[in-house]
């Protein structure tokens, strides 16, 4: 049974290996094409990744494309595409923020009810697009589009100053959070502070892996991902299932802003970081849906992010960092097919030259079982 | 390695029959005729010259055709459309088309309309469609996959009426099946494909049945007969006036009664599409009644879930195995939870099991005799047989009540066939309560102690399984007769009749009889 473990750590593998090396060669060739140095972008960048501030950054960055990633996994791992992770973290944080700044309560109360206030925002935003889903039969891909965008509407009303908005200078805010809500950092010295809610973000991980592989419900779900069919006729209730995945992506969703809401800036304005919901579809791709491999693949993401600014002091452009995110998930999409594929045709051949070299488990038994059996037919 | 030491030579005008288990290669091999796989090594020699394909286009450039086991036809075209698709450049797609359509259709005895749409074309219309495909592709080897797995024996008959026309003509045909009777009647050379390779060759008239499955598996050919009754009179299963709408109001089944007891097989015959899916999906809970009841036992079921009546004991036994019993790239042991995730051993409360779920698919694997080297392959790995192997395993370790058997040894060869044949008279011996859909209608006759025809939506005729043949079945099936069907003697009967055993199912069939009539 050894070989097939390594088979399957050999696929997991391969997939994300060809598709880093073609994204990387083809980055090169972009560089070679603008008469660039082809290899001293990266050269830089990993150096950037030896600097302890840097590696500060990475993680705190990481943390959050690792949140939107598995909110997006859990989606794909039950064939829903949420694209509405963009609109249902952003709103989550913000209605996270404007509780914080108007209810004061101890720490010990007051992060649950912020945690709290994030979950339920985010699913009661992605569970629009399940409930519409599941009784008009509404894509949930155009339906979290559609949701992203009035989220953003949603947000710029909340920012009027008749309602919940803080003007600060030029910039909206929603005011400052009070401290009882602000989860303290890990301080790593001059380096900086890792966010606190990393340690949450870790626990999310582990939690996904235990609910979809140690659970009846996470069994459905992956059975629904894998055949729906099959599902429906095991006795999946595939109406409820699409809501209660649309309602968990969205719920984790709603979790992707706090890291760096209750762990740096108390308070959402104009400077909160967008678009990580987007950034967490190719990150959950890359990563397989699994969490570690999703861990991986933010913590790729947040480097290209934090250590390509410094291209711009080498005369290079930062934005390389951009078109290479592009062209992994590019190349991400294409070679997990066909690994895939390859993966699936060579266990079966494999699977046949065993059976016939007469390695069938349980060999020793099943044919004497098989003769009586036989005699008994014929008997008849 | 799928295929090794292949030796076949098809002689000009003949049929000549590829027979095997499943999983023996035949279809590889049909793939490297035909240009769809390229060999290994060795040679094909096409009328003594060595040629060499490398896609079906060249094939056919060499007069090979092939009639796929799956139609591929587009339902809103019509006939003509349907075959210039493709060959536009041969007889263009006017008149010039239509004139080559209605010469092959007479030559050969097709009966082909070239302006009606596909969508209104029967299944053996449709075959025949498909063999005018190839022939208008200028074939003068055909290789048919499987042909007669559609049809009813009546439209068997004629295809193979078409069969002969064509090797008249001097054609060649390559005719691929499990039905071993079929094969003796219409081939004139047999090959016989076994773990990849051929291991014999016979001549249809000095073989019998029986020689050509040892030949296939090396051990006696199974029949599907039940020898004693365990009909008893508590009823498991009642279902009545059963009503299941289409979208638009229009009845998918209607008036739907019957009833199970427990140690009865009830055998539903009835051409595909006849709304066999509907009722099973009635019955498993995938679709809900428009009217009418659904009882397991004493509780009506009516209102319950899929997953309730899996749990309170029915079992399922798929019509489509890849859509609707498995995860194909899940492992053995996580099919094994497929269905079952509430229940023991694959669950603990709210958490699953793995260790012994995993343990109970081994002990699955070797007690059903599941081939496989391990626990941890994707099912999509096993071949046909042992897939179905594992499902009726897994049905049958939660100890149903009430079976449904769709079409449980289709696509299985016959060793596999013996032995699932064998867990269902098993179980019924104990008590259990199965609903048989199968197109094998000596599966059908053989296996059950009741028989009803569906046709339409509604159940139109009943029969004795221990006095009816296949051919009366066939009648009924296309809506020919109704009522109850009387075995109508004739010279031939009593071969047919010796396959079961009247004194014994006799009995059991008149105690059944006012039940059935009470419909």
């Amino acid at each position: 049974m050894k070989k097939f473990d390594k088979e399957r750590v050999l696929l997991a593998v391969a997939g994300p290996v060809i598709a880093l090396a073609v994204a990387f060669a083809l980055t090169s060739i972009v560089l070679i094409a603008s008469g660039k140095n082809p290899v001293e972008p990266y050269t830089l960048m990993f150096q950037q990744a030896t600097y302890s501030d840097i590696q500060v950054l990475i993680i705190n960055q990481a943390s959050m494309y690792y949140i939107a990633a598995l909110a997006v996994a859990i989606g794909f791992r039950m064939n829903l595409f949420n694209i509405g992770v963009d609109g249902q973290y952003q709103l989550a944080a913000m209605v996270a923020a404007v509780v914080g700044a108007h209810v004061a309560l101890p720490a010990a109360l007051q992060l649950p009810l912020l945690i709290l206030t994030a979950l339920l925002t985010g699913a009661f935003w992605s569970g629009i697009a399940g409930v519409l889903k599941v009784t008009r039969g509404v894509s949930e891909v155009v339906a979290t589009i559609m949701l992203n965008s009035i989220a953003t509407a949603v947000i710029g009303y909340l920012w009027l100053p008749t309602v919940f908005g803080v003007k600060v200078g030029n910039n909206n805010t929603t005011g400052e959070m009070h401290e009882s809500g602000w989860l303290p950092g890990i301080d790593m010295g001059a380096a900086g502070e890792v966010y606190g809610f990393v340690i949450i973000a870790v626990l999310l991980g582990i939690g996904y892996w235990v609910v979809l592989n140690r659970t009846r419900f996470g069994f459905d779900l992956r059975a629904s991902g894998a055949s729906e069919s099959a599902a429906a006729a095991s006795g999946v209730n595939p109406k409820r299932m699409v809501l209660t995945a649309m309602l968990l992506s969205g719920a984790i969703s709603g979790l992707a802003g706090l890291p760096i809401l209750l762990g740096d800036t108390h308070t959402y304005s104009l400077n909160f970081p967008t678009g990580i919901g987007f950034l967490g579809i190719g990150i959950a791709l890359l990563g397989r849906n699994s969490p570690t491999g999703i861990a991986f693949a933010a913590l790729l993401w947040a480097w290209l992010d934090k250590a390509s600014p410094e291209l711009d002091f080498h005369g290079y452009d930062k934005e390389i960092a951009v078109i290479m995110q592009g062209l992994i998930v590019l190349a991400v999409v294409v070679s997990y097919e066909a690994v895939r594929e390859w993966g699936l045709r060579r266990q079966q051949r494999r699977v046949g030259a065993e059976l016939a070299a007469g390695h069938v488990l349980g060999a020793s038994a099943s044919p004497s079982a098989n003769k009586t059996e036989k005699q008994e037919v014929a008997g008849r | 390695m799928a295929n090794h030491d292949i030796r076949l030579t098809v002689r000009k005008g003949t049929v000549h029959a590829l027979v095997g288990e499943n999983g023996a290669g035949k279809s590889t091999l049909m793939k490297i005729l035909y240009g769809m796989q390229k060999p290994d090594e060795g040679t094909i020699k096409v009328d003594g010259e060595q040629v060499s394909f490398s896609s079906p286009a060249d094939a056919i450039a060499r007069g090979i055709g092939m009639v796929h086991q799956h139609f591929m036809l587009a339902d809103n075209l019509t006939v003509l459309e349907n075959v210039a698709l493709g060959s536009e450049k041969l007889y263009g797609i006017g008149g010039r088309a239509r004139r080559r359509i209605a010469e092959i259709s007479d030559r050969y005895g097709l009966g082909v309309r070239p302006d009606v749409l596909v969508e209104d074309l029967g299944v053996a219309d449709r075959q025949r469609v498909e063999i005018l495909k190839v022939l208008y592709r200028g074939a003068r080897t055909l290789i048919l996959d499987e042909p007669t797995a559609v049809l009813v024996p009546q439209e068997v008959d004629a295809l193979f009426e078409n069969l002969r026309e064509l090797k008249s003509e001097g054609l060649s045909v390559i005719f691929i099946s499990h039905k071993l009777g079929e094969v003796l009647s219409v081939a004139d050379d047999i090959t016989v494909v076994r773990r990849g390779t051929t291991v014999g060759t016979a001549v249809p008239s000095e073989t019998t049945p029986r020689q050509l499955a040892e030949l296939m598996v090396g051990s006696e050919l199974p029949t599907p007969e039940t020898s004693e009754s365990t009909v008893t009179d508590r009823p498991v299963l009642t279902v009545k006036d059963l009503r299941l709408e289409a979208a638009g109001g229009k009845a998918l089944l209607d008036d739907i009664t019957f009833t199970i007891h427990a140690g009865e097989v009830l055998g539903l015959a009835g051409v595909e599409g006849n709304g066999q899916t509907e009722l099973i999906d009635a019955l498993i809970g995938l679709k809900h009644a428009d009217s009418g009841t659904i009882a397991l036992e004493a509780e009506e079921i009516t209102a319950w879930p899929t997953r309730k009546r899996r749990e309170e004991g029915v079992g399922y036994i798929p019509e489509d195995r890849h859509r609707h019993g498995l995860l194909l790239e899940a492992p053995l042991w996580e099919n094994r939870i497929l269905g079952h995730v509430t229940e023991k051993p694959n669950a603990k409360g709210f958490w699953l099991d793995p260790k012994a779920a995993q343990e109970d698919t081994r002990r699955i694997v070797e007690e059903y005799d599941v081939r496989t080297p391990g626990i941890d392959v994707t099912a999509a790995s096993l071949s046909g047989g042992n897939q179905q192997k594992l499902i009726v395993g897994r049905e049958m370790s939660h100890k149903p009540r009430f079976l449904i058997a769709a079409h449980p040894t289709r696509g299985v060869d016959v060793g596999a066939q013996a032995q699932i044949w064998d867990q269902i008279r098993e179980a019924r011996r104990e008590g259990l309560a199965v609903l048989l859909i199968s197109a094998d209608l000596d599966e059908l006759i053989g296996l059950s102690d009741t028989l009803r025809v569906i046709y339409n939506g509604r159940l139109v005729a009943d029969a004795d399984p221990a006095t009816i043949t296949p051919e009366e079945l066939g009648s009924a099936m296309t809506g020919a007769a109704t009522g109850h069907l009387e075995h109508e003697e004739t010279p031939e009967s009593p071969a047919k009749g010796a396959k079961t055993t009247p004194a014994e199912a006799a009995p059991q069939a008149d105690a059944d009889a006012p039940e059935d009539e009470a419909r």
